[in-house]
């Protein structure tokens, strides 16, 4: 199985390449993890990974500045439907539009947008740190007991029909840890970053 | 419920690790990768790797083994020690730190942390900050490793990176920092209670009993810690678990 991880220059995608690389090797997966913008790799991949750090806005213009490669994802994931996961803005990119900075169009994949955290005062911003997730009954957690710890740092989060709500996290409210809609899956979280859980989850996304 | 952070913080000078934890099953003990991953496994939320190079001949050891660390390192890595222009916190993103420490060069070019903060986001972006008390309830930015003061108060300094883009305050006090008689709490109390993004408290803990301090009473969202874990005095487990009898929020 090839999984392609999207190179556009932002991301932290060393870190998510090691992670997908070592739950590959751990669990005796098989699968060909490569980090690549060739627009007919990430076509003909069997699985995609958006990883994303920085501001939707930056990740949302390099992604469509590199030729073809916004055309190749939608391809694989919108027609063919291979399984997708999207990792933190890599995630809120599947939002119809992100009001960070300024606003800015999502894929519109799957429905809703992406809105700044409001907390009561005590609660500090940046969502930093280790924070409890509760799952569904879910294939992408399978394995992973309830409201186990995920790393998270965000500032604005992914407003969705509850339906494509996978698992939440609470911080002075819900916010939504993971979505998923039919083969398009995406974590709030960091699993790469997420030590065991991180692992298991990513074992499960390989399998899925 | 979000959980308190424990981030062992470990010094490299050239490639080695030179306050490193003094544990007999390391094969090599100066080896950083074998710290990351020792730390990891032992439970730690955070890694902070702190550069005492003092050549920038040597840049390229630090961000070979920042890569290699983080190769090896499922938890977040923060990177600080020399960070002085944007091509410096690029290279360190890209070989695999997850967030870059700022020290002396916010103090001197305040442009630089928006700058930073608006390439890279918020959230990847931690201002270092070491403050020395002058009077009861003032305290001065020192730069350039504790060496020059600045005459900046620290909590005007710290609003003020807060507004630039600050994601994280790392604040070590001075006063307090190797003396293992615990945080200043004082500080840490004026500066969480005045802003809004999370506070790494760093300087001083030497018991158990000063990291539940610097989180209750300081209202710290992180405690960093170098010789008590180094030296093996405490394991991050059993720092949790007093934490958690406390009822503090931590990750076990």
């Amino acid at each position: 199985m090839k999984i392609a991880i999207i190179n556009y220059g932002y991301g932290n995608l060393h870190s998510v390449a090691k992670a997908f690389e070592k739950a590959n090797f751990d669990f005796n997966l098989n699968s060909n993890i490569e980090v690549t913008n060739n627009p007919s790799k990430i076509e003909n991949a069997d699985k995609i990974v958006l990883p994303g750090v920085g501001s939707f806005l930056d990740c949302s213009t390099a992604i469509k500045q590199i030729d073809g490669v916004y055309d190749a994802m939608q391809e694989n994931i919108i027609h063919k439907k291979n399984k997708f996961m999207g990792i933190c803005v890599g995630m809120q990119l599947l939002a119809d539009i992100g009001y960070e900075n300024q606003e800015c169009n999502g894929f519109g994949w799957l429905p809703g947008s992406v809105e700044k955290i409001q907390v009561s005062p005590e609660y500090k911003i940046p969502h930093m740190g280790w924070n409890e997730v509760n799952a569904i009954e879910s294939p992408l957690f399978k394995g992973i007991s309830n409201n186990s710890d995920f790393y998270f740092v965000h500032s604005y989060h992914f407003k969705t029909a509850k339906e494509n709500i996978v698992a939440s996290t609470i911080y002075s409210s819900e916010i939504t840890a993971a979505v998923q809609k039919d083969n398009i899956f995406g974590t709030q979280f960091h699993p790469e970053k997420s030590h065991n859980n991180g692992q298991l989850l990513i074992k499960n996304f390989i399998d899925w | 419920m979000l959980k308190k952070r424990i981030i062992p913080c470990l010094d490299v000078n050239n490639g080695r690790v030179v306050k490193g934890v003094n544990f007999i099953d390391l094969v090599d003990a100066g080896d950083p990768v074998e710290q990351a991953k020792l730390y990891g496994a032992e439970g730690a939320d955070e890694l902070c790797f702190l550069d005492i190079t003092a050549s920038s001949d040597n840049r390229q050891m630090l961000l070979d083994n920042v890569q290699k660390t983080a190769e090896n390192c499922f938890i977040p890595l923060t990177v600080g020690g020399g960070v002085r222009v944007i091509g410096d916190i690029k290279n360190l993103l890209h070989a695999g730190a997850d967030k870059v420490s700022i020290n002396t060069a916010a103090v001197t070019n305040r442009k630089f942390v928006s700058e930073a903060a608006e390439k890279y986001g918020t959230s990847t972006i931690v201002i270092a900050v070491d403050a020395k008390k002058t009077t009861d309830n003032t305290w001065e930015v020192f730069t350039h490793g504790g060496r020059n003061a600045t005459g900046i108060n620290v909590i005007d300094y710290c609003q003020e990176v807060e507004s630039l883009g600050a994601g994280e305050i790392l604040l070590t006090s001075m006063d307090k920092d190797g003396t293992k008689s615990g945080f200043d709490i004082n500080l840490l109390k004026n500066i969480t209670s005045k802003l809004n993004v999370p506070v790494i408290a760093s300087g001083g803990v030497g018991t158990l009993e000063h990291f539940a301090e610097g989180i209750i009473e300081g209202g710290a969202s992180s405690v960093l810690a170098a010789s008590v874990f180094h030296f093996g005095e405490f394991k991050i487990k059993d720092v949790k678990r007093y934490l958690a009898d406390k009822n503090i929020p931590v990750r076990i």
